[in-house]
């Protein structure tokens, strides 16, 4: 909410300066968002009137006036502004004011003519973003005044962003009544006497749904001149509230809006038929409104009527139909209460929302509504002329105001420090709560104005916040030790990420929802029952769920390649989302942590001292072995809508599928326009936190026996096939197998392969001997024969 | 016995002279081999009478011994010789770069995350996780946020779609971490419930969050960390206690500013925001606004099954990204979110 500074000091009596008030009202809840002078500095600038307007002999668009600026003898200025003319009072800057832009008057000579002055645009005093020539001034200000004080320029916009609890707020009494308990000062609320009725006329008013409006005054003025001037005073005030003036009448109920807080309607009395009802909706109700759009009102919606047709969406916005014009010279004036839960949200389902919504959803003072149209009416007849009838007050059961119980020792231990009850008795006070004392027990009945008091814990907030956050302690954090369990069989992801980046790796985070062709592309997901859509996107590239974390990985690819990085390792953790009735713990949706990572470019970073070298499914592979370490992943073949189908693995932990690896499917590398196939894997981050704890084994002390074996097998034989059929099937003593040599070639008969393995025999009680190594070995030979048809290399 | 004397003087000057060490051996053999001049001298001792044999013995042999000591001499010369043109050979440009793979590096979200982590752990609050895409319940009712609250609107929260169509209406993106706060109170409760004292719930809860916005300041999806803290006689003191250490502590420095500044959340009262303001620096003397916080509201606690009377509790919700901000002097949030390998390069 935005408001002039003088205005608010017409309301409490308080020697802060401006920005002791605004840090004050910040620490008390109302953060002051801005706090603007409403004109820069400037001096020496009056109230003139121009007396004589001649052209000057020397140049066209100029012209010699003589002015008087309440300083004895006339002055002469000369003056460009095509405005100018006799009568007229306008802001004369004096020989010796600096104006905005570090601009100083001087007595100079214009092609030949002394100028002693400057007459002022609206512009140049720094007031206007634009202007056409001079401010006018209206014709009853007084000469020779400084400007400053005539349109009281030393004033500051102050604008506060509250919160949706504090509605009592928006208002200047509102504030000044805050200001009030939190400077200690004075509150000097306007006095608002009745206005005797003068006219008979009165329209009666039905409550029809007395939960949505317990409470409407309605009151007819006749004979009211709706073309009359806005004073500007009252216009001043309303731009300073970031309120554009409209016509008289509309302007007085938004003045009295911002000055008490009570939105006001006021129909033309002429378009109304019979009574005035407040009323839910009707079915197939419509209303064109006030901002020209037309509704069908949806049956939640209060309204109010007429006996023949609704008049206005209550408490939202008038109807075009019944309100006021220039021509208007009838009124119906409304000042109600319509109850927070029967606004909330209406406005914003019809897409809009106005000052009066934004009020009566959070709650309206409701005893200041009779005050309201009393003030409103006062105005109308002081602006506008006219006479008022008496007021209609139709009245059902109004909010309830329980008594809230404070217990003192409640409230010092949810704070954290201690308060007399007599301390809260004068905070209570301060802020005008009504309580009654039951020991060191209050029993608080809130205002009708706070719809924000309804527990203990409320006015707990109210004693924090009026004592002051700032002079509650802080001790240090305090607390019973306890140790916590980091279970061993866990790796902290911490642990896991920072072996990525020391292999290399850069962490990124992409965003949870993605382009729906990433879905397509790298899940093969299209069918609606496997998308997860958002229903309301910020953009069609950010539309769907993400299912695999590599759209986002191929996306940065793309990103740093632009940007010149020709080698790229990436790795991002972060949660992938798939549809599954049974999922848990949020029903029909798998979230699960995933890791995943891509390598492009050079196996090794460019340099003199290695050879130049792809980097390729296998460096990738290794990457993943050592993370995995000590663990034994296993691979197997494996078909997937993102990977290249020959160079593609399925990545098992314990015989359980935890992820794939391969390089990326040549139509995507080409759709995605890389020059190169990147390597890119996906794991279930949770099995990569997951190790064994140690169980030692007995070491042994006699030395191994090493012998080297080498095969010769069909090229379709994968190696992880030979090792599995090796199980159960070797003798005991070989401790480890590693393959140390893949060749194909010469002296190796087409489509086979030569592999050759290093075989590690060792028993833990004793050296082997030869016969035993030669048994083991033959074994070993026999099996791969039998299994596999393989032969010994010669 | 000049003769010896010369002996010496010539078997220095013939060492001298040479710098191959198969030449010195040789060279060695005219005087102390079989017929070298000495081994020949020591030979001729026999002829002599036995009263000169005695002196004329030691004479040779104070030769000899000058003999032996200059070629041993000679011969570590020339070792030392062939060593130093060895390894004046072998030498490298030390200063060409090492063959090393290159390092890669933390996001600076996870950074900031893994510090967070670290303080908190350090006076006992461990971390929890929740799902991001949330119940409707967990991240609105049971944090007290009524049907009708604008932060239900369409305008925050990100809704899903059903496959035919329709909107979810029990599922959304969580709009922060607090429905972690939720879960956690009612698995505490369940687990711990029927004790007659409930251990206290000390966590921590980062984790990504959505809302419908996105500008400099503002992106669609965001890192927020949750701070929970419920016990018997716990305070607002101690929550002002527990994040003006943290803030210390995280930004290494005395040298701020602290507030808190009451505010409005619907699942906490009383409720404050936190600015802080740095002493130094490029941001001096600015008040930012950096968390959310409160005293958990006593309807949250009794939806999660905590009785508010006996038991109390803070609540804050730090956005991951600003302090990550604050700390490295990044002012465009997007680039967190851009994988911009030169942008993410500086945090490793």
């Amino acid at each position: 909410m935005k408001f002039s500074e003088s205005w608010l000091r017409t309301l409490v009596d308080t020697q802060l300066s401006s920005e002791e008030l605004s840090h004050l009202l910040t620490m008390a809840g109302l953060e002051v968002e801005g706090l603007e002078p409403v004109a820069p500095q400037f001096n020496d600038v009056v109230v003139a009137q121009v007396l004589e307007v001649v052209k000057h002999p020397d140049a066209d668009r100029l012209n010699v006036c003589k002015v008087d600026t309440g300083r004895g003898e006339p002055t002469t200025i000369v003056c460009g502004a095509p405005n100018v003319a006799v009568g007229l009072r306008v802001p004369c800057a004096l020989p010796g004011a600096k104006l905005p832009g570090d601009f100083t008057i001087k007595i100079a000579k214009v092609r030949g003519i002394e100028s002693s002055g400057m007459l002022c645009s609206a512009k140049e005093l720094g007031i206007a973003e634009e202007a056409s020539g001079l401010l006018i001034l209206p014709a009853d200000a007084p000469i020779g005044q400084s400007i400053r004080e005539y349109l009281d320029l030393d004033d500051n916009q102050f604008e506060l962003k509250l919160t949706p609890n504090r509605a009592d707020c928006l208002s200047l009494t509102g504030v000044a009544r805050e200001v009030a308990a939190i400077a200690g000062a004075q509150a000097k609320l306007i006095e608002v006497p009745e206005v005797a009725a003068t006219i008979a006329d009165r329209r009666a008013v039905v409550l029809d749904a007395p939960d949505a409006c317990p409470l409407y005054f309605g009151r007819v003025l006749k004979g009211v001149n709706a073309k009359a001037p806005t004073p500007e005073w009252m216009k001043r005030r309303l731009e300073r509230s970031a309120i554009r003036s409209i016509s008289a009448l509309v302007d007085v109920t938004n003045y009295v809006m911002l000055e008490l807080g009570q939105p006001l309607h006021a129909f033309d009395n002429t378009r109304l038929e019979g009574a005035v009802h407040a009323r839910m909706a009707k079915p197939e109700e419509k209303l064109l409104l006030l901002n020209e759009q037309t509704i069908n009102i949806d049956a939640d919606i209060l309204v109010i009527a007429d006996d023949a047709k609704p008049l206005a969406m209550a408490g939202i916005m008038g109807g075009e139909e019944s309100g006021i014009t220039l021509e208007t010279s009838e009124l119906f004036l409304e000042s109600a209460f319509f109850a927070p839960k029967a606004i909330a949200g209406r406005a914003r389902r019809y897409g809009f929302g106005s000052d009066a919504s934004h009020r009566f959803e959070r709650g309206v003072d409701f005893g200041g509504a009779k005050r309201a149209i009393e003030r409103a009416t006062q105005l109308i007849i002081d602006i506008c002329g006219g006479a008022a009838g008496p007021v209609t007050e139709a009245k059902a059961e109004m909010p309830a105001r329980n008594p809230v119980r404070l217990r003192t020792a409640r409230a010092c231990a949810v704070i954290g420090m201690t308060f007399s009850p007599e301390q809260i008795a004068d905070l209570f006070n301060g802020l005008g709560l009504p309580f009654v004392r039951e020991g060191n027990d209050f029993l608080v009945t809130p205002p009708t104005w706070r719809f924000d008091i309804e527990i203990e814990e409320d006015l707990i907030e109210e004693i924090a916040r009026l004592h002051g956050y700032d002079n509650i302690p802080a001790p240090a954090p305090r607390g019973n030790m306890k140790m916590m369990v980091q279970p061993e069989a866990q790796r902290p992801a911490a642990r896991v990420r920072q072996m990525l980046v020391d292999r290399g790796y850069q962490e990124v985070v992409n965003f949870a929802f993605v382009e729906e062709a990433w879905e397509a592309d790298f899940a093969a997901k299209t069918a609606e029952a496997d998308l997860i859509r958002l229903a309301n996107p910020i953009a069609s590239q950010m539309a769907v769920m993400r299912s695999t974390l590599f759209g986002g990985l191929i996306s940065n690819l793309v990103t740093n390649l632009k940007r010149k990085q020709n080698r790229v390792r990436l790795f991002e953790t972060g949660r992938a989302f798939e549809r599954n009735a049974a999922a848990t713990p949020v029903a029909g949706f798998v979230q699960s942590w995933k890791l995943s990572g891509l390598a492009y470019g050079g196996a090794l970073p460019e340099g003199w001292g290695s050879a130049a070298r792809k980097v390729d499914f296998f460096d990738v592979k290794g990457d993943l072995e050592a993370l995995l370490a000590p663990a034994q992943l296993c691979f197997e073949k494996l078909v997937h809508p993102a990977l290249h189908p020959g160079r593609a693995a399925r990545v098992l932990l314990d015989g359980r599928e935890i992820g794939c690896l391969g390089e990326l499917h040549p139509e995507w590398v080409q759709k995605y326009d890389l020059p190169l196939a990147p390597v890119v894997f996906e794991l279930d981050f949770d099995a990569v936190k997951s190790v064994q704890v140690p169980v030692c084994a007995e070491v042994s002390k006699f030395p191994p026996v090493i012998r080297d074996l080498a095969i010769v097998v069909d090229q379709s034989v994968a190696l992880q096939t030979l090792i599995d059929g090796l199980k159960g099937q070797v003798s005991h003593l070989v401790q480890d197998i590693q393959l140390f040599d893949v060749y194909v070639g010469k002296g190796v008969p087409e489509n086979k392969k030569s592999l050759a393995f290093r075989i590690v025999m060792q028993d833990t009680q004793r050296t082997l001997q030869d016969s035993e190594v030669d048994a083991a070995m033959q074994q070993l030979v026999s099996c791969f024969e039998q299994a596999f048809g393989a032969q010994l290399r010669a | 016995m000049d003769n010896l004397d010369q002996i010496v003087s010539e078997a220095q000057s013939a060492f001298a002279a040479i710098s191959d060490p198969d030449a010195l051996e040789q060279v060695k053999a005219r005087f102390l081999g079989k017929s070298g001049q000495i081994t020949e001298l020591l030979k001729g001792l026999g002829k002599l009478p036995p009263e000169e044999k005695k002196t004329a013995g030691a004479a040779i042999n104070v030769a000899k011994t000058a003999v032996e000591a200059s070629l041993n001499e000679r011969r570590e010369a020339i070792r030392k010789a062939a060593l130093n043109a060895r390894l004046a050979e072998e030498a490298l440009d030390v200063t060409l770069p090492g063959r090393a793979e290159a390092r890669g590096g933390l996001h600076p979200v996870t950074r900031t995350l893994e510090r967070i982590e670290a303080l908190f752990r350090s006076i006992g609050f461990d971390v929890a996780d929740g799902p991001e895409i949330e119940e409707d319940f967990f991240n609105f009712t049971a944090m007290n946020t009524p049907e009708d609250h604008p932060a239900r609107s369409m305008h925050d929260t990100f809704y899903l779609q059903n496959p035919d169509g329709s909107i979810a209406d029990k599922v959304l993106l969580r709009t922060h971490t607090s429905p972690i706060q939720a879960r956690y109170m009612k698995a505490h409760v369940e687990r711990h419930g029927q004790l007659e004292k409930m251990p206290e719930i000390r966590i921590i809860a980062p984790g990504r969050v959505y809302r419908v916005d996105s500008d400099a300041t503002h992106s669609p999806m965001f890192n927020q960390v949750e701070g929970l803290w419920v016990g018997e006689g716990v305070s607002f003191a101690d929550l002002k206690g527990v994040i003006a250490d943290f803030l210390k502590s995280f930004f290494e420095t005395d040298d701020l500013v602290v507030r808190f500044r009451p505010s409005f959340f619907p699942f906490t009262e009383p409720s404050a925001e936190i600015d802080v303001a740095f002493m130094s620096g490029a941001l001096k003397g600015r008040w930012l606004e950096i968390a959310g916080c409160g005293m958990v509201h006593p309807d949250v606690l009794r939806i999660a099954g905590i009785d508010p009377e006996k038991y109390t509790g803070f609540a804050f919700g730090f956005g991951q990204d600003r302090l990550t901000m604050l700390r490295y002097g990044v002012n465009d949030l997007r680039l967190f979110f851009e994988g911009d390998l030169r942008f993410l390069r500086q945090f490793a």
